[in-house]
């Protein structure tokens, strides 16, 4: 494992409680976790709590949740104690986030090379000359061909692939010690996914960032992460290296892995997921 | 056995001159009764394309389409619903957010004009695993999972032949996803039905179907029985790309 000595985050006991006209649903129930210099995958069916687990990381969730946590610490400081305007700067500069879609999360109508050199812009005081030199450079690294062609384009002229890999240069640009990717590749095609993952994996691994990688598909993750949590009914029900998750001991991850397709035997009857209410309150694995 | 569907040199095509793009660029294949063929390829491969051509939705196609013994023309008869149905992707758009299950299934019963629609919305909800108690319910007070049982109830409602399946499951949870994909199964064992599935998930596709197509801007680029599929006895290269990416990451490493 590249587990650091010292994590970049540590979250403890982190709760998100959401007011809704049925009541408070509790969407993150008490989960604590560290990330370092390293890949880490949460996992979980939709409802889980994993997006709001990231988003409450840069207070990014809905007026009517209410995020608590025993301590939310971030290179030092404790996230939770910063006000508004402190936590703008660690927005981009401390922690991005990656989202979803590229097609909801771009300006569409500013092109795509201006809106990385401003993510640049709003963080480092340099010249616009400078901010464009730095944002081809990072187009090259997400290895888009023609850089000086794609810093022109609007967002609708891009494809897919090619706009979350945008989507990436511009949260990496500003040299964040962590990134949040929260479905970064489930918009997108088989083959296409593998190349954005590509990109990714060595930016992450040169550079040294941390990476918190949400993500429903497990064998994905598998394939990705250095280590998974597993969420469900948000708490995080198992913890283990993601070389291990096909291993793994919990009942909810074994039923997660074996309700799926496989490429390699054809089964008549897919096994169900049996909920088991334990579940919900029962031991930590790892 | 003969064929039930017959496709030959489909084509579909949208847009004039410069912009004219070649969706569906001159597609065959043929499917047995009983059988479950799969159409595989990434985004604007042409797949969803194919299978509006063949349930009536896109009215702009050229070629032949036989489906039982009949050659079908752009528009179609009220009886040809009556033997082919589709279930989409995403149960959340394709339920009617105003109307209880039961205004939903009472719809189809009405056009066709069937009788008892009691007894048959009864059986149909049985069937796709729901129960009578969902009936009158609205589609909000629904999982995902089980919108997609009623969008599969509206569909063998009418006792369809032929149901032609959009992405069935990429909308829902890999869980969920097991339960309907097992529904599939069930039901095409009760009541004697041939699948056309479309899907970009070659995981699902492998799972449910014999035959495969596995397509590339708009042309079919080869056809193989699943097993070579799993095998990867592909003889195309791209095939061989889908399948790669498909087994996840470390593979593409390794590769």
């Amino acid at each position: 494992m590249t587990s650091a000595p010292e994590p970049i985050l540590s979250v403890e006991d982190l709760w998100v409680r959401i007011t809704t006209h049925h009541g408070v649903v509790e969407a993150v129930r008490g989960i604590s976790f560290e990330v370092g210099r390293e890949k880490v995958g949460i996992v979980g069916e939709s409802g889980s709590g994993k997006t709001m687990t990231g988003r409450s990381i840069l207070r990014l969730t809905p007026k009517s949740a209410a995020v608590t946590a025993k301590r939310m610490g971030f290179k030092g400081t404790d996230l939770l104690s910063l006000n508004e305007a402190r936590m703008r700067d660690v927005r981009g500069n401390g922690i991005s986030m990656i989202m979803q879609d590229p097609k909801y999360s771009l300006n569409p109508v500013i092109r795509v090379g201006e809106q990385i050199a401003e993510a640049f812009r709003v963080h480092h005081k340099v010249a616009k000359a400078e901010a464009r030199e730095r944002t081809l450079e990072m187009l090259a690294a997400v290895r888009i061909r023609d850089p000086n062609r794609v810093y022109r384009l609007y967002p609708h002229e891009v494809s897919g692939g090619m706009g979350q890999r945008i989507m990436i240069a511009m949260m990496l640009i500003p040299e964040p010690d962590l990134i949040i990717a929260d479905e970064p590749t489930s918009a997108l095609d088989v083959t296409v996914r593998m190349q954005v993952l590509d990109v990714l994996n060595d930016l992450v691994s040169q550079r040294g960032h941390g990476l918190i990688f949400i993500s429903h598909d497990l064998n994905l993750v598998a394939g990705f992460c250095d280590r998974v949590l597993i969420m469900y009914a948000g708490r995080i029900v198992e913890s283990c290296a993601a070389a291990d998750l096909h291993n793994a001991r919990h009942g909810y991850t074994r039923g997660l892995l074996n309700s799926l397709p496989r490429l390699d035997r054809r089964r008549d009857h897919l096994p169900v997921l049996d909920r088991d209410p334990a579940w919900r309150d029962g031991p930590v694995l790892s | 056995m003969s064929a039930l569907i017959e496709v030959n040199d489909l084509r579909v095509a949208f847009g004039h001159g410069a912009a004219r793009v070649n969706a569906v660029d001159g597609v065959g294949f043929s499917v047995d009764a009983g059988e479950v063929f799969g159409l595989v390829g990434e985004s604007g491969c042409g797949k969803t394309t194919i299978l509006k051509a063949l349930c009536g939705l896109n009215r702009a196609w050229t070629g032949e389409i036989t489906i039982a013994g009949q050659r079908l023309t752009p528009r179609r008869e009220k009886s040809f619903y009556k033997l082919v149905q589709m279930v989409f992707q995403d149960p959340y758009g394709s339920l009617h957010p105003r109307h209880t299950v039961n205004t939903t299934l009472m719809e189809p019963i009405r056009i066709h004009g069937l009788d008892d629609p009691n007894r048959r919305i009864d059986k149909v909800l049985r069937e796709v695993g729901l129960g009578p108690d969902f009936r009158f319910r609205y589609p909000h007070q629904l999982s995902g999972g089980q919108r997609q049982r009623v969008a599969i109830a509206r569909a063998l409602i009418v006792e369809p032949k032929v149901l032609l399946l959009d992405e069935p499951t990429s909308a829902l949870d890999v869980s969920v996803q097991a339960e309907i994909l097992n529904l599939f199964a069930e039901i095409r064992r009760i009541e004697d039905l041939t699948y056309i599935l479309v899907s970009h998930d070659l995981g699902v596709v492998a799972h449910m179907c014999e035959r495969v197509a596995v397509m590339n801007h708009g042309a079919i680029l080869e056809t193989l029985g699943v097993d070579d599929l799993m095998a990867n006895r592909c003889r195309h290269a791209y095939s061989r790309e889908l399948l790669e990416s498909s087994r996840g990451y470390a593979h593409e490493l390794s590769a």
